[in-house]
């Protein structure tokens, strides 16, 4: 089985984020960065199904900077066998422009599937994966659950509105990843150890062109400062008081 | 040729909630542009539906009507989509940040080559550039961006933007498209569907949410939230704790690794308030906040607390709330 996983570098989801000087970006100082939660679990999918085989390789896929090595590294901890840095010159974004630079330098590589995270928590686009699966010509299933692969079949559960779809598909397929399909592992010293040596290509990546352009990052609209009602139950008929007649929300 | 191109959701031989809004929107940006708003409905027997498009503002309907839409499936659907584009030839295509518009809006983006502007807060249009505000990083951030080729695509996020009222009497004509979709071309094929749910409403598109934390002290204990939850007709959230600790299911989740949701009223039961759960409810409208602990940052975004214990304060808010809807 080979599969790759495209993973990104972002901020902790528990960093601060202050707006950079240039008003385009974050401040940097202070913030942690780690392998986008969803994508960790991708991987430990990916991982899991090639460990389940006997046989094949999970290759990670990150176009990122180059301090995303340090992401890469944590990968190859957790279990995939090498990886593919492309080098992120900067300039430019959005999920049409990041999916084509993934997209042509997976061309041509030979796959049973990609797996991505459903979203990146620092964009939020949710777009990438099933971009890609586009400009390869192959189908995607987001939103999975549960995955399981044989006979060049893919077989996905998918949390769709209102339930659970059993989805099959051909492979190579693409499939982007929910909460739930897989517990991400901690790295063991041996993991660690044996993640130096696996190899990583490094390719200089194109700026990518998503057709747009980031003006302006701007810290959220603050809320008004709210008010405590009282304390305990004595204190809820005044508070129903306030949702009915000053929120009207009940 | 159409200003604007909406996709409507149906479900259930309806339109969706989000249809009002993501119409009403079309309308207001065809307006800008000066143009006209063409809307695309995809399904099995929805060219019935034509007609409530129309009262809610399409000034002409388009139809991919056939047995092969009957599930959603990106391959179908897509090929309806861009049949669609290519008839109305759009400046600007706009759907729902739903379930199925977070699959639709990148599938198109990549067979249309267009920028998507994907789980927008707002958008205007000047000087012909359309520029949307759209939170990142789960709304710790607001970035502003402008997209650049000629049609652009812009997801909506659900419960944020002003419905369109329904006007009766107004109407469009209705133009059939046939996509040329065949069951064999479907590459992913939905063999089954388990537990299906009731009506019961994705937390994204809830009007009103309840969510209860680990100061709920174990799952044993969600019967009050329940409770309060149908007393207003709300859905029940989660924070990450009580989802990680095994206590809820992950669709439940409210946060940065979760959902991000706007309701009307967000109701946080029991929760400190930790920064990527603020994350995913800050644009909540309303938000109520029931917590043991005055200092908990859950307060310094709500707009109402109360300092109590959970126990004691719920099922009297419940029953509160509950005679209030009789």
């Amino acid at each position: 089985m080979e599969l790759f996983v495209c993973i990104k570098r972002v901020p902790d989801s528990a960093a601060k984020i202050r707006v950079a000087a240039d008003g385009k970006g974050i401040d940097p100082a202070g913030v942690e960065h780690v392998i986008s939660p969803y994508d960790e679990i991708a991987l430990e999918k990916a991982v899991q199904i090639k460990e389940a085989a006997g046989s094949g390789a999970v290759t990670v896929i990150c176009f990122g900077p180059a301090e995303a090595t340090k992401e890469i590294r944590q990968a190859l901890a957790m279990g995939a066998d090498k990886a593919i840095h492309l080098k992120d010159p900067g300039g430019s974004r959005g999920p049409l422009g990041v999916a084509r630079v993934l997209a042509d330098n997976i061309r041509g590589r030979k796959f049973d599937a990609i797996l991505f995270g459903r979203q990146s928590i620092d964009g939020d686009n949710s777009a990438v994966g099933i971009i890609v699966a586009q400009l390869l010509g192959l189908p995607v299933v987001s939103l999975v659950t549960k995955l399981e692969m044989k006979d060049g079949l893919g077989v996905a559960h998918r949390e769709a509105e209102g339930g659970t779809e059993v989805v099959e598909v051909k492979l190579p397929a693409v499939f982007t990843a929910q909460r739930g399909l897989a517990e991400p592992r901690y790295p063991s010293i041996k993991g660690i150890m044996m993640a130096k040596k696996k190899p990583i290509e490094e390719i200089a990546a194109p700026a990518p062109s998503g057709r747009l352009e980031i003006e302006k990052l701007s810290p959220p609209p603050e809320r008004a400062a709210g008010k405590i009602v009282g304390e305990g139950k004595a204190a809820v008929p005044a508070l129903v008081k306030l949702l009915r007649q000053e929120a009207k929300v009940v | 040729m159409a200003a604007v191109l909406a996709f409507v959701e149906t479900s259930r031989g309806k339109l969706k909630k989000s249809a009002a809004e993501i119409l009403g929107e079309g309308k207001r940006l065809a307006g800008k542009l000066g143009g006209t708003l063409d809307a695309v409905l995809v399904g099995e027997r929805v060219t019935a539906l034509a007609g409530e498009a129309g009262k809610l503002g399409a000034d002409r309907v388009l139809v991919a009507d056939a047995e092969v839409f009957k599930a959603f499936g990106v391959d179908a659907y897509l090929k309806a989509l861009v049949k669609a584009c290519a008839v109305s030839s759009p400046r600007l295509f706009v759907m729902a940040a739903s379930v199925v518009g977070k699959d639709l809006g990148p599938a198109l983006a990549a067979a249309a080559q267009s920028a998507l502007l994907a789980d927008v807060t707002s958008v205007a249009v000047a000087d012909g550039k359309v520029r949307v505000e759209k939170p990142v990083y789960a709304g710790k951030a607001v970035a502003t961006i402008a997209a650049s080729s000629p049609m652009v695509i812009a997801t909506l996020r659900p419960n944020v933007f002003a419905p369109a009222q329904q006007v009766d009497g107004r109407s469009a004509p209705v133009e059939v498209i046939d996509a040329g979709v065949n069951p064999g071309d479907l590459r992913a094929v939905v063999k089954e569907v388990l537990a299906k749910a009731s009506e019961k409403l994705d937390l994204t598109e809830a009007d009103i949410i309840v969510s209860g934390g680990r100061g709920m002290k174990g799952p044993e204990n969600w019967g009050i939230l329940e409770k309060l939850a149908e007393a207003v007709g709300g859905v029940l959230g989660a924070s990450r704790a009580v989802v990680d600790a095994g206590w809820r299911p992950h669709e439940e989740q409210v946060g940065q690794t979760g959902k991000t949701v706007s309701p009307k009223l967000y109701i946080a039961v029991a929760i400190s308030g930790a920064i990527q759960h603020l994350a995913g409810m800050r644009t909540s409208k309303c938000i109520v906040a029931i917590n043991t602990d005055p200092e908990a940052p859950i307060f310094k975004v709500a707009d109402y607390g109360i300092v109590g214990d959970a126990f004691e304060v719920v099922p009297v808010l419940a029953e509160e709330l509950r005679k209030l809807r009789e």
